[in-house]
């Protein structure tokens, strides 16, 4: 299996993506820098991982997702190539307009670090197969503007057609409906607050989120 | 030729800052404050026969995020 992290300046998480894969994948990811204009041949997966791209300058993730590399992006998100934003790459993903909404400021105002309960909304995408129906998984969270905001009308087809992947069991940060991690359309992009590579080990004390990147690889290796 | 681009919270959407900044104002004392938003302003310095279109597109492209937020433009002589 290929795939390819995205490092922007200010990505703090891109490592902690790059073995999180590696270990579910037995192959490393390619580390892509944010001027580079093309994806890999072959590429399936692209992780665009957290951390304060271009100092969270003007909004979260919106000079980021106008960089040359989240062209290239976008464009193998719409081949079907599988995306997996976490925390500041969610935020990317929703500027670029790869995931609807936007993610403000927390509602509390304060940076919530911290391990947060989660309850699985689909196991049945691609990211969700290794977690049951309803599950409550445990993953932490790190970040300052999580607060995921959409009309009501996108809210309700986000639920309607089981897009929201993962929902806070304790709403951290103001997310309307508690939404803590969403799907496109085709179900190949998944866009998430929470940190599943920091639950990915067993030194982490916690593999909730191992499984996502197991379940992720499994379902790639299954259609490669 | 300067513009000033004022980005604020479309109405309806929580503006965590503009709440506390809210609280700040009562604590120091001023009552009588409804209600606080908090936005940006941007200025920019462009080259002289800018279109409007061009400025708009600027806005709409980055400067604001129109899932969230409305512009305004003024342009200044």
């Amino acid at each position: 299996m290929k795939s390819a992290v995205i490092v922007f300046p200010g990505s703090n998480c891109d490592r902690d993506m790059a073995v999180a894969i590696e270990q579910a994948s037995g192959s490393a990811p390619v580390m892509l820098w944010h001027r580079e204009t093309e994806i890999p041949a072959g590429t399936d997966l692209i992780a665009v991982p957290g951390g304060f791209s271009y100092g969270d300058y003007l909004r979260s993730g919106a000079m980021a997702s106008r960089s040359p590399v989240m062209a290239a992006v976008k464009a193998a998100a719409e081949r079907g190539v599988a995306v997996l934003g976490v925390c500041n790459g969610f935020q990317v993903l929703t500027e670029t307009g790869l995931l609807p909404g936007a993610l403000m400021r927390n509602a509390g105002i304060h940076f919530v670090c911290r391990d947060v309960a989660l309850t699985v909304g689909n196991n049945q995408s691609l990211f969700t197969s290794r977690y049951e129906a309803d599950e409550r998984i445990v993953i932490p969270v790190a970040h300052h503007d999580g607060n995921y905001f959409a009309d009501e009308a996108t809210l309700d087809r986000l639920e309607g057609e089981g897009r929201v992947a993962f929902r806070y069991a304790e709403n951290v940060n103001g997310s309307a409906r508690d939404i803590a991690g969403i799907l496109n359309e085709g179900g190949n992009v998944l866009g998430m607050m929470p940190h599943p590579e920091r639950a990915s080990e067993p030194a982490h004390g916690n593999l909730d989120g191992a499984r996502l990147f197991q379940g992720l690889v499994e379902g790639l290796m299954a259609t490669a | 030729m300067k513009a000033r681009v004022f980005v604020t919270l479309k109405g309806g959407v929580l503006d965590p800052q503009g709440k506390a900044i809210h609280h700040a104002l009562e604590g120091l004392g001023f009552s009588g404050v409804n209600d606080v938003r908090a936005g940006k302003l941007i200025e920019l310095d462009l080259a002289d026969g800018t279109s409007d279109a061009d400025i708009d597109a600027m806005c709409s492209k980055l400067l604001a995020n129109t899932v969230i937020e409305n512009y305004r433009i003024e342009k200044i002589a």
